[in-house]
């Protein structure tokens, strides 16, 4: 389990520029958001975290068609099929592998986006801190989608309209959570505490469904 | 012994002739019932006073709450049917939800437009983002998610268990958009006809939107069931085609 870890965390930093390409488009569609909207800060400051919020889901979406596929055209797929170890287990550890490798570069480039939309300390500690409980609930969703697109040739524009609307719920209590650091009246704690609830409930869910789906597409 | 008895009724039904003799028998009944009771419907819902403050436009919600209730059952049929799919690996299943899905968009895209008609004069806008509201169109983008996973996959069998799997992990959406309006206190109403405590709405609303409630149940059904005999039929064309196009490189003499 571990060895798988270690290369499928290796696989996704190296190949094809890897994680770097997902965080790269992550400032990509933060920078383009101003153009957008208009330079006034006070306005970015506003939508500041809901906008990394956004760029991040979008980022996480990139990576995620690639999580079975290789695996599938080299013929691995088969054999981790095969193991004597639940596949539900084996599905998780690729899926903390990806995350590690895809979702983590995010969640650290985070705070400098941050600073971009000249957002306060807090709101930029928050929105690190809400993006590191809920993208592995990101990672969790989308493996299902992965898991189901996986022996399409075009499966990657289908996992993200398969795994967005899942996702909502995510966005809606990361961004919940980072308003409610910097806005004084809403408590922080019960939004950020259904984050992690949902981030928990998926990394239960979301394997389950993948493996479900991987034993079906190979019958 | 009964229960083995209904059993075994239910696996019978796996052999599509089957299916289809029964769709043959029972599809005329459940139409005219449909038409009835959308006669009686429509008529209570034309022929009732408006509300003192509301006009003609409450007449919108005898559409509009039938339409939104089966876009939530249509989906828990078709989670029904998954599970038929996975665990009991019922042909008719994979039919079932294939030929539900559609019909959820249908739906779910009718409570949105009259919704959205009610609430132009109601709220004063069209669209507000509010939690019921979005969670329906979410439902409605998952209902063309899982029409768009059908037709990018040719097999059918495996196109059934993978949406399975999916339509499986978006039944969590169900309940949030039940009880969305209790959660989030937004714009739209709360719950006012199934609670706890009795309907709060006013027995001259409630007698038109029972009857409308039930021809759209009604309606809802006899358009599944005939949706899946047509999904059967096609597939029966398809096999064929395939037969034919096999036999079609072959000389006769040739055979065997």
């Amino acid at each position: 389990m571990t060895a798988l870890l270690l290369r499928d965390f290796k696989l996704s930093v190296r190949a094809g520029g890897g994680a770097l390409i997902g965080v790269l488009f992550f400032m990509t569609v933060v920078a383009v958001i101003p153009f957008g909207v208009g330079p006034d800060l006070n306005l970015l400051s506003r939508i500041g975290p809901a906008i990394v919020w956004i760029g991040a889901l979008l980022s996480a979406l990139l990576g995620l068609d690639r999580l079975f596929q290789t695996e599938r055209e080299d013929g691995s797929l088969d054999l981790l099929l095969m193991q004597e170890q639940p596949l539900v287990l084996t599905v998780l550890v690729k899926c903390l592998a990806h995350w590690l490798g895809n979702a983590l570069p995010l969640v650290v480039a985070s705070p400098l986006l941050g600073l971009f939309m000249n957002m306060s300390e807090i709101a930029v500690g928050a929105t690190m801190l809400t993006l590191l409980v809920g993208t592995p609930a990101l990672t969790f969703i989308g493996a299902v989608g992965a898991a189901v697109a996986v022996t399409l040739p075009r499966g990657g524009l289908l996992v993200s309209i398969l795994v967005l609307p899942l996702a909502i719920p995510v966005l809606i209590f990361g961004v919940s959570a980072s308003y409610a650091a910097v806005e004084d009246p809403a408590p922080f704690m019960p939004p950020f505490l259904i984050l992690v609830a949902i981030t928990m409930f998926f990394a239960v869910i979301g394997p389950l469904g993948a493996a479900l789906a991987l034993r079906n597409t190979n019958d | 012994m009964t229960e083995s008895l209904a059993i075994t009724k239910f696996s019978d039904l796996a052999n599509p002739t089957r299916f289809l003799g029964l769709a043959a028998r029972i599809l005329p009944w459940m139409a005219g019932a449909t038409a009835i009771l959308f006669a009686i419907g429509l008529y209570l819902s034309f022929t009732t006073e408006g509300d003192y403050q509301q006009g003609m436009t409450v007449r919108i919600m005898y559409v509009h709450v039938p339409a939104a209730w089966l876009s939530m059952m249509c989906y828990s049929v078709m989670a029904v049917s998954a599970i038929g799919t996975l665990v009991w690996r019922h042909p008719l299943a994979d039919v079932s939800h294939k030929a539900a899905a559609p019909l959820g968009a249908a739906f779910t895209l009718i409570a949105l437009a009259t919704g959205s008609l009610w609430g132009k004069p109601m709220w004063g806008t069209w669209w507000v983002w509010d939690a019921r509201l979005t969670s329906v169109f979410v439902l409605f983008l998952m209902y063309l998610g899982l029409i768009a996973l059908n037709r990018a996959m040719d097999d059918p069998g495996r196109a059934a268990r993978l949406s399975a799997v999916l339509i499986l992990v978006g039944f969590v959406n169900i309940p949030i958009i039940k009880f969305s309006v209790d959660w989030w206190n937004t714009l739209h109403q709360p719950a006012s006809v199934i609670r706890m405590d009795g309907p709060t709405i006013d027995q001259e609303f409630l007698w038109p939107l029972l009857f409308m409630a039930i021809a759209f149940t009604t309606l809802f059904f006899t358009l599944h069931v005939m949706a899946m005999r047509n999904e059967i039929w096609r597939r029966r064309i398809t096999a064929q085609r395939r037969m034919a196009a096999r036999m079609a490189g072959r000389t006769p003499g040739s055979e065997a």
